[in-house]
Formats: C-alpha cells, sequence, structure tokens
C-alpha cells in the first residue's frame, strides 16, 4: 500500500465524519475582500489572548480577602496590610517571571478587546450589515459587547487595589440604586452590606473566569455560526456583486495566511504593549479599604461613559412618601447604558417601520446611501461619546484648566445640541454626496456617450470607404 | 530473464499506484488554478521565520538569564511581540505571494419555502391524537414555570434576601469613643480646623461600611446645623458618615482653602462624582449628584477631652434604596 499524506488523514477524517463535503464547503467560504471587515476578527483574536494569558493569571492569582502583611520585592508596599488577593497581583507583577508581561498583555487585550468590538459595532451600524437576514447576528453582537463589558469590570476588580475598590463601592452603589428590588438583590449578591462578605471574592472569581467566559464562548460561537450560515455583506464595488451573489476570496488559500497574519499582527501588538507600555500599576494605587478614596481615578476605558454619566445627573433622588424610589445612580449606571443597549438592539425593527423596506439585504450601503440612519448614527455617537467625555473631566481640568464646572453645565447643554446639530449637518452632508455622485455618474455616462457617437461616426465612415464585396 | 520479470511485477506492485495516481492529478481538473513559482518569497518567508524564532529563544533566553527582581519586562515583551510580528510578515508575504487568490462567486443561501412549510406540517400533523391541546400546553407551561422558579430558588442562599436589616446596622452607640486609623484615641483638643480626620468607633471592625466617619472642625459661629442638632458639634467640631450617600465611595477630600478662597466656604467631596457637602448645614449636598445629605454622628466630649458618640447617625448611611430614607425599625 502507498501512502499519501494529504489524502491519509483526509480519508480518515471522512470514514469517521462523513464530513469532507462539509470541510471542502469550508475550505471554499468566500471572505469578500475589505479592510473593515477585519475588524470582528480582530476582537476575536484579542479574545483568544484574554483565555491564553487569563490561564496563565488564574495559575497565581488568589481570589480571597484574608487580611496579609505584604513581604514581597516591592519595598514601598512591604510591611502594609492588605488582602491575599492583592498581593497575589503584586507577586505576579514582581515575583513569577514574566508575570508582569502577561498581566499587562491581559489588561491590554481586554481594553483593545472591547475597543475592536466598539468600532466593529460602527461598522456594522454604518453599512448597514444589521438588516435582514442577519437582525440575530446583530442582538447576539450587541450581547457580546455588553458581557463584555462586565467581565471587564470584575477583572479589574478582582484585583482589590485602591482604584478597584472605589470601582467596585461604585457598583455597589448603582446595584442598590435599582428600584425597589437592588437592594435586597445587592446584599444577596455581596452577602453582605459593601465590601461584602469574604465570599463574594470567591464569586466574582469564579464569574470572571468561568461562568461569564462560558457565555461569551457560546455567543462568540453563535455569532459566528450565523455569519457562516448567512454569509458576509458586501459592498457593491463592480456587476459581479449583487443581493444573490457574493463576490470573495475563498478560506483556502487565499484568505487563511491574510487572517493568519492578521492575528499574529494583534498577538504582536497585544504583547508588545505588554512589554513597553505600563497599565495600570496597581502597586502605586496601593491597597483598599472602604473608608479610603484618591482624586482624578479614571476607570478602563469602557466604563468612562458610565463615570461620566453618574457626573453629569443633577442632584435629585425620585421618592414616594419616605420610600426612595429611584435613587440618583440608576439614572447613569443602569438607565443610561440601558437606554443604550435597547437603541442599538431594536435598531434594525425600526429602521424596518420607518423606511418599510422589508427586503433581504446581503449588499452594505456606504454612509452617504442611507443619509436617515448615517445621520442618526452619528448623533447618537456623538450622544455616548460626550458623556463619555465629561467622565474625564478632572483630567480635562488638569490638562486644559477648564473648571470643572463650566465643564459640568457646557455638557450638560452640549450632550444635546451637539447630537441635534450633527444629525441635519450628517444628513446634509450624506445628501450632498450622494448628489456628487449622481453628477459624476452623469458626467460619465455624457462622455461614452460622446465618445460612443464618435465611434459610430468613425465606424460608419469606414463602413462607407470599405470596399463592397 | 525470470529475475527481471519478478522485479518488474515487484516494483510495479510497489510503485504503480503511486504513477498511476500522479498520472491521475496530472489529468484531473484542477480546482485551485496554478500560479507561478516564487522562490525569492519562499526564501523572505524562511528569513522571517528564522528571525521570529531568534526571538522567540531570545524570550527564554531573557527568562532564563535574570532573576525576578531585575527581569527586564520591556525586553520579554519585545522578544515575545516580535516573535509574533515576524510571523505575521511571513503570512503577509505568503497570502501577497506564495497563494492564488483567486475571486470566486458563489450564491447567497436563499430562503427554503418549501421546507418552512414541510416542518410546520410535520408539527401541527404530529399532534393529531391530542384533542385538549391548550389543556396539554398550559399544563406544560405550568410545569416548565414552577421547576424554573424551584431551579432558581436556592439562589436566594446567595444572602439575606428578605432581611435587608444588614443595610440598617450601624456599630454607632451613645458613649462610644472615637479612634483614628491605628486606634489612638481623638481629644476634642487634637482636631484642628485647617485639614479632615477619619475616625472609627473604638473596637470595631474598621471595613464596617457605617463605621467610618469624616471630622472636621469649624467656627461654631458658621455653624447652621438642622433642628435638633444644636449640641451635635462641641467646639464646632462635626462628624458625618464617610460613605457617599451617592454611590457608596469614601468622602476623601476636603476643600477647605488655605490661601485666598477660590470657594467660598469649606466643604467634604467625594472624589468618584464629585458629590460635594456643606459640613456647616449638616452635610446638604451643594453640588454634585448625591440625592442626600451625609448622615451626621452626633458628637461629645467626655470629662477627660475625648470625643465619643453621641449616639447613632441622624439617618441610614451609604447609597441610597428603597427604604434607605424610612425610619430605622
Amino acid at each position: 500500500m502507498s501512502t499519501d499524506p494529504i489524502q491519509d488523514p483526509i480519508r480518515f477524517i471522512d470514514e469517521r465524519t462523513a464530513a469532507a463535503p462539509m470541510l471542502r464547503k469550508g475550505l471554499r467560504y468566500l471572505f469578500p475582500d475589505h479592510w473593515s471587515f477585519l475588524l470582528g476578527e480582530v476582537a476575536l483574536y484579542c479574545f483568544i489572548i484574554l483565555i491564553a494569558t487569563g490561564v496563565y493569571l488564574a495559575l497565581f492569582f488568589d481570589p480571597s480577602t484574608a487580611k496579609t502583611v505584604y513581604h514581597g520585592a516591592y519595598n514601598e508596599l512591604r510591611g502594609r496590610e492588605m488582602s491575599a488577593a492583592y498581593k497575589s497581583v503584586l507577586d505576579i507583577s514582581f515575583r513569577y517571571k514574566a508575570g508582569l508581561l502577561i498581566r499587562q498583555t491581559h489588561h491590554w487585550a481586554a481594553d483593545l478587546f472591547i475597543a475592536a468590538m466598539v468600532i466593529h459595532l460602527m461598522r456594522v451600524f454604518f453599512t448597514g450589515a444589521f438588516r435582514k437576514p442577519r437582525e440575530l447576528t446583530w442582538l447576539l453582537g450587541l450581547l457580546l459587547l455588553f458581557t463584555s463589558l462586565l467581565e471587564g469590570y470584575l477583572g479589574y476588580s478582582l484585583v482589590d487595589d485602591l482604584l478597584s475598590g472605589m470601582g467596585l463601592a461604585i457598583g455597589y452603589g448603582v446595584g442598590l440604586s435599582i428600584p425597589i428590588i437592588g437592594g435586597p438583590m445587592t446584599l444577596a449578591i455581596f452577602g453582605a452590606p459593601f465590601p461584602g462578605k469574604d465570599i463574594f471574592w470567591g464569586r466574582m472569581y469564579i464569574a470572571h473566569v468561568f461562568i461569564i467566559p462560558l457565555l461569551l464562548f457560546a455567543l462568540i460561537g453563535g455569532h459566528l455560526t450565523l455569519v457562516a450560515l448567512r454569509h458576509h455583506t458586501q459592498f457593491r464595488r463592480s456587476e459581479r456583486q449583487t443581493q444573490r451573489k457574493l463576490v470573495g476570496v475563498p478560506l483556502f488559500p487565499g484568505q487563511a495566511p491574510r487572517s493568519l497574519a492578521l492575528m499574529f499582527f494583534v498577538f504582536a501588538v497585544l504583547f508588545l504593549l505588554g512589554g513597553l507600555m505600563q497599565i495600570n500599576p496597581i502597586w502605586q494605587w496601593g491597597p483598599f479599604e472602604p473608608y479610603w478614596g484618591t482624586n482624578g481615578a479614571q476607570p478602563d476605558w469602557y466604563l468612562g461613559w458610565l463615570i461620566g454619566a453618574l457626573r453629569l445627573m443633577p442632584s435629585f433622588d425620585v421618592t414616594i412618601s419616605h420610600f426612595t424610589l429611584i435613587p440618583n445612580p440608576f439614572w447613569g449606571g443602569v438607565a443610561f447604558p440601558l437606554v443604550v443597549l435597547g437603541v442599538l438592539a431594536t435598531f434594525p425593527w425600526i429602521e424596518r417601520k420607518l423606511t418599510r423596506d422589508h427586503s433581504v439585504h446581503n449588499l452594505a450601503d456606504r454612509p452617504r446611501d442611507a443619509p436617515n440612519r448615517t445621520a442618526f448614527g452619528v448623533a447618537f455617537l456623538s450622544w455616548v461619546f460626550l458623556i463619555f467625555a465629561f467622565g474625564a473631566a478632572d483630567r480635562i481640568l488638569v490638562l486644559w484648566d477648564i473648571g470643572y464646572n463650566t465643564q459640568l453645565y457646557i455638557f450638560r447643554v452640549a450632550i444635546w445640541v451637539v447630537p441635534a446639530i450633527l444629525f441635519f449637518v450628517t444628513r446634509r452632508w450624506c445628501r450632498a454626496l450622494r448628489l456628487a455622485d449622481t453628477i459624476d455618474e452623469l458626467h460619465e455616462a455624457a462622455e461614452h456617450a460622446a465618445e460612443y457617437d464618435a465611434t459610430m461616426r468613425r465606424g460608419a465612415g469606414e463602413a462607407r470607404t470599405q470596399p463592397v464585396r | 530473464m525470470k529475475l527481471r520479470e519478478w522485479l518488474i511485477a515487484f516494483l510495479t506492485l510497489l510503485f504503480g499506484r503511486v504513477w498511476r495516481r500522479r498520472e491521475e492529478r496530472r489529468a484531473r481538473k484542477r480546482i485551485v488554478p496554478a500560479g507561478s513559482p516564487e522562490r525569492r518569497a519562499e526564501t523572505v518567508v524562511v528569513i522571517l521565520l528564522a528571525i521570529a524564532s531568534l526571538f522567540a529563544l531570545g524570550f527564554i533566553v531573557t527568562y532564563a538569564m535574570f532573576g525576578p527582581e531585575q527581569l527586564p519586562n520591556e525586553l520579554l515583551g519585545i522578544c515575545l511581540g516580535m516573535a509574533m510580528a515576524f510571523i505575521g510578515a511571513a503570512f503577509t508575504v505568503m497570502a501577497k505571494k506564495l497563494v492564488v487568490t483567486e475571486e470566486l462567486e458563489e450564491d447567497y443561501p436563499e430562503e427554503h419555502p418549501e421546507e418552512q412549510e414541510k416542518v410546520a406540517q410535520i408539527i401541527e400533523e404530529s399532534g393529531s391524537r391530542i384533542t385538549r391541546k391548550r389543556l396539554l400546553m398550559g399544563a406544560g407551561a405550568v410545569t416548565a414555570g414552577s421547576l424554573g422558579l424551584a431551579a432558581v430558588t436556592p439562589a436566594l442562599s446567595l444572602g439575606p434576601i428578605w432581611d435587608t436589616g444588614p443595610l440598617d446596622e450601624s456599630p454607632w452607640r451613645r458613649g462610644m469613643r472615637l479612634v483614628d486609623e491605628d486606634d489612638h484615641l481623638y481629644r476634642a483638643s487634637d482636631v484642628d480646623e485647617k485639614t479632615f480626620y477619619t475616625a472609627f468607633p473604638e473596637g470595631v471592625d474598621k471595613e464596617d461600611l457605617a463605621a467610618a466617619v469624616v471630622m472636621v472642625r469649624l467656627d461654631p459661629r458658621a455653624l447652621h446645623l438642622p433642628k435638633g442638632r444644636e449640641h451635635w458639634a462641641p467646639y464646632g467640631i462635626v462628624a458625618y458618615s464617610k460613605i457617599c450617600t451617592h454611590a457608596g465611595c469614601a468622602i476623601a477630600l476636603y476643600r477647605k482653602p488655605t490661601f485666598a478662597p477660590v470657594e467660598p466656604r469649606p466643604a467634604l467631596v467625594c472624589p468618584c462624582h464629585y458629590s460635594t457637602f456643606d459640613p456647616a448645614t449638616g452635610a446638604s449636598v451643594i453640588y454634585g449628584p448625591a440625592g442626600r445629605p451625609l448622615p451626621q454622628l452626633p458628637l461629645m466630649v467626655d470629662g477627660s477631652g475625648y470625643l465619643r458618640a453621641g449616639g447613632n447617625f441622624s439617618e441610614r448611611i451609604g447609597p441610597g434604596w428603597w427604604n434607605v430614607r424610612s425610619q430605622p425599625s
């Protein structure tokens, strides 16, 4: 018997799984070629790094609030009382070789993971790729994003440094602020009033390293399966691309090395950041006690919008006689993100209702092709972004010396006025761009017509001079 | 002669399949179109991979050569990152030069109206023996609901769901002495006007959210405390819960102008969302998002000059929730 190094393993697999047709289809799965379709991939590769570095960190992290005294390598904290959790993260940073690299890479990967998802979401929104038949993909993507925000927050909180402790206190306050059920619910999760029972750390830990990652795996799996079942959208760059016909590069051999190259470049960026760019130097913040706080505290970037919303709210609680129905943090910490999620989640259906467009869309719009959607998207985005920016108002004060109070009143007006202005400006701009396109097309058509005319005349002349046979 | 025939037969047996297959392969129709060889690109890929391997080895060497204390994190990051970057570069060259990039067409998947109908038909026809469909559905729904509830019931063990008592608890009692973070007792004479102090009840867990108070001394003439609190501030010393009533951070800032004042009066500020409280008026909210004043702790001074609590807080401490404004039971 001769052997064939390629065919034999394939035969082996097919004989046992009957998967050859699926394999063949998979290898020839088509990817439409556009750089913006790679943003989701970037997020996926960040996720891979998060899992890999997270497994390493889990081998050294101690999710315990038991008090211990630090005797490690970092001089400034020697002799300080702190939780075992915080101490183990100091040890990861200073005691275990390569621990700091892995920890910082994990943190950078989390920040980039969510950034890539947000930009990917914007791409999908502004090209109308969420439309039928891809609404479910859109919904799963949104769930993925919001679950990741919680995952990031938990990971950040587990460290038990001064900043994360303040963040967790705010989480506790926001939890309490949920109308009626907030008190008992938050008390149940924490086990006791903040900082909670010791067991609470175990709960956060299992959620961060197991429950939510499992959920993320499932959501990513569902998201990618739906993408594959319905295929990618594509831009119409030639006559060949239509609503029914997809033009693209097959996974193998064309797309595979491209995607792998992107993957390794993402890995490279993350490890270079982890090695060269300091992030969350927890030894500088020190351990946390509920009665400590520090000024100029900023959370990870993806929670900035919530801080901004919490800070922008005017001072009031909604009360009914002596009951507090809606404590203040509810608006910024719960209502605001739910409104954003709600608007995004229902947008495909809202748009369908408004445009009465129920058809299937496999061609992606250019933003200018849907002026109303693009204008709304820009306005909505600017609303969220301005609130996000106000979350850093205390840094803006330090950087540019604009009074916090001045900023507060500017932002309270700007978050409503700027989106409104941007809506009309963007819509105008989109329409102008489309008009310019139409004029271009007419010009081209006219030139073609002129050329055609000339050719015809010449052709007729030639025909006349040709000898008759 | 015989030997030669044997030999040929043997070789045919051994290699015939391979030859035949090679022939077949040459004759069969290509799926992936052929491209021209690119020897230079292959060399480049090999070089890039070699550099990547060197960086990977560099990582191992760096790891081995340094002790944990002087281990250069930057070098580790550069080694690992550059190894990845060169692998990425190798794949880029492969993508551009060493594989055929085809642009193929494919139909988007369509809906299957017939199949949809069939599926519906199967489900509909499967119920032919059932006469009381709605009753059965209802029974199923009730069972699913109750089993679902039963499944989540153990979650009630997470914490005190029915009893929100822990949110009301406070360690402060009348007569308790005030200590600082290192358990030194506070005398009224220790409390200066220029700064703020954190105090706890003597002998109590300082992590208890209701334990920590922030204490400042003001000019007694500047005090305008709410009615009934006239005697809560001996020598102008006032104490308030240190936990912000907005979202539970510690009130860690005291705005006390020591030079030409930018703001008119001293104020307690939470660094999280800048809720600002006026200690002269019972910590009423003068700025920021907080919806309630900080609960005040009545103070008194004993015969030896030590500060003591005159009772419990004026209200519940901590961030707001349903019952935060009700009278404690």
